[in-house]
């Protein structure tokens, strides 16, 4: 599963580790968190989050 | 106007803003400000920031009696809102600087706010550092304390932190040095500028925190961008103040937040306080009316309780409550106990919208509202007075 950076505050979702304070369990990809989930440090859509090459 | 030298051919060059009671459109400055930018004289003079637009002079003024403009070599952008890149065009006219370093995140932000064309921008990233002649530069990126593109520079030479908004304090003074005010006035602006600013970026404050503090930087003076600079062991005193805010422990007191009408509401906030004072709890009691709602704010961080209270007004709440709500959520507060009550005429549900409001911000609720049909009397008094105390219990129990 690949890891994702918010281009907007560069946090960065690590699959591994979801997501708890948001309700993301751990092991969940990026593209199975649901579409209306936010940034949780700058509040920015999941568009718009790039991919870590 | 004089710059003042706050280390060797290190120059305050900022300006004081005694006027100005608006920060930024959204909270209230009671004691004005300062925009604070840093002239450093070496082989390359090095200009840190720029203040707010109008006050453009003022600071040209104070950097004129250091260098001439034409003569500085880079300008460093920590930070770009307009309080302290305002000036950025026209600095960069008149100095035609060899370089302006910002973060990446800046890059974008300043490309959107100027629209420029032309600009020698270079991109620093935490860890990118340059050399400016007997000094170096260390660049540190500081993410979302508090915008995106925010950054802080290090000179290790001179031990100096130009920390940008981080430490900042909302003060208009003659002084320049934090050892150099009264202490409580000094710490009342750290905390209303943290309250209102920097508080929903407090688990970031707590691991850049810690990263400064793996980094050992050795660090004796902390320049922020507003307000009075941090030197020898203040430095200290001000990283464990914001460790302070940023944890949100909470303290044995409670803010009541309310508007009314026909002060049925506001009898009934005085009853809800006589119950916390039942438990030796220290009450703030805020008409929203007289008390902005920065001000309130300001009190909400370190208490334990938020008590809200509003009229039933055509079937919700009161402008001024819906306001400080809608305030409060932004800031995210942590850890809070909260409570509902209001009078109403016949339709009653503003404390039904006010718990909503209060549980969006996931706060305990351990007592039921207390709603009053027009006047309240010595039985409904009662309830509040109850209310207040069962309050009190729960703030007992959560600050131990």
């Amino acid at each position: 599963m690949d890891k994702y950076v918010c281009d907007v505050c560069g946090w960065e979702y690590d699959p591994a580790a979801g997501d708890p304070d948001t309700d993301v369990a751990p092991g969940t990809a990026f593209e199975d968190i649901p579409e209306d989930w936010v940034c949780p440090v700058c509040g920015a859509p999941k568009s718009e989050f790039s991919k870590v090459e | 106007m004089k710059p003042v030298e706050i280390k060797p051919d290190v120059f305050w060059v900022g300006a004081v803003d005694w006027v100005s009671r608006d920060f930024h459109g959204y909270s209230l400055s009671p004691m004005g400000t300062t925009y604070n930018a840093y002239l450093v004289k070496d082989e390359k003079i090095t200009l840190f920031d720029t203040v707010k637009p109008e006050f453009q002079g003022e600071m040209l003024c104070r950097m004129a009696q250091v260098a001439k403009p034409e003569d500085i070599d880079y300008i460093v952008v920590n930070h770009l809102e307009p309080d302290h890149a305002g000036c950025l065009p026209q600095m960069i006219e008149m100095i035609q600087p060899e370089k302006v370093f910002c973060s990446p995140m800046g890059e974008k932000a300043m490309k959107a706010h100027f629209h420029y064309e032309g600009w020698p921008v270079e991109v620093v990233k935490t860890g990118d550092s340059i050399n400016i002649g007997k000094r170096d530069i260390h660049f540190v990126e500081t993410r979302m304390l508090h915008w995106p593109d925010s950054m802080v520079s290090y000179i290790p030479q001179d031990k100096l932190l130009v920390c940008n908004d981080a430490f900042g304090q909302n003060v208009a003074t003659s002084q320049r040095f934090a050892d150099e005010i009264d202490r409580a006035v000094l710490f009342h602006a750290m905390k209303e500028y943290y309250a209102n600013i920097v508080l929903p970026f407090s688990p970031i404050v707590l691991k850049t925190l810690d990263l400064l503090a793996e980094m050992k930087l050795d660090v004796d003076m902390l320049a922020p961008d507003h307000g009075l600079i941090f030197r020898g062991e203040d430095v200290a005193y001000a990283l464990n103040t914001y460790r302070e805010f940023a944890e949100q422990k909470p303290k044995n007191k409670a803010v009541i937040a309310y508007d009314s009408m026909w002060h049925s509401t506001e009898k009934m906030a005085l009853a809800i306080a006589e119950g916390l004072q039942e438990h030796g709890v220290d009450v703030k009691i805020m008409w929203l009316k007289a008390n902005h709602h920065s001000a309130v704010m300001t009190e909400v961080i370190d208490a334990a309780a938020v008590i809200v209270g509003s009229p039933t007004h055509n079937n919700g709440i009161m402008p001024n409550v819906a306001k400080v709500l809608n305030y409060i959520k932004g800031l995210k507060p942590q850890n809070k106990i909260g409570a509902a009550f209001g009078s109403f005429g016949w339709s009653g549900e503003s404390v039904k919208v006010i718990t909503e409001w209060l549980e969006s911000m996931s706060m305990e609720l351990p007592a039921d509202p207390v709603k009053v049909k027009h006047v309240p009397n010595h039985e409904s008094l009662a309830k509040c007075v109850e209310l207040g105390r069962i309050i009190g219990q729960a703030i007992q129990t959560k600050v131990g």
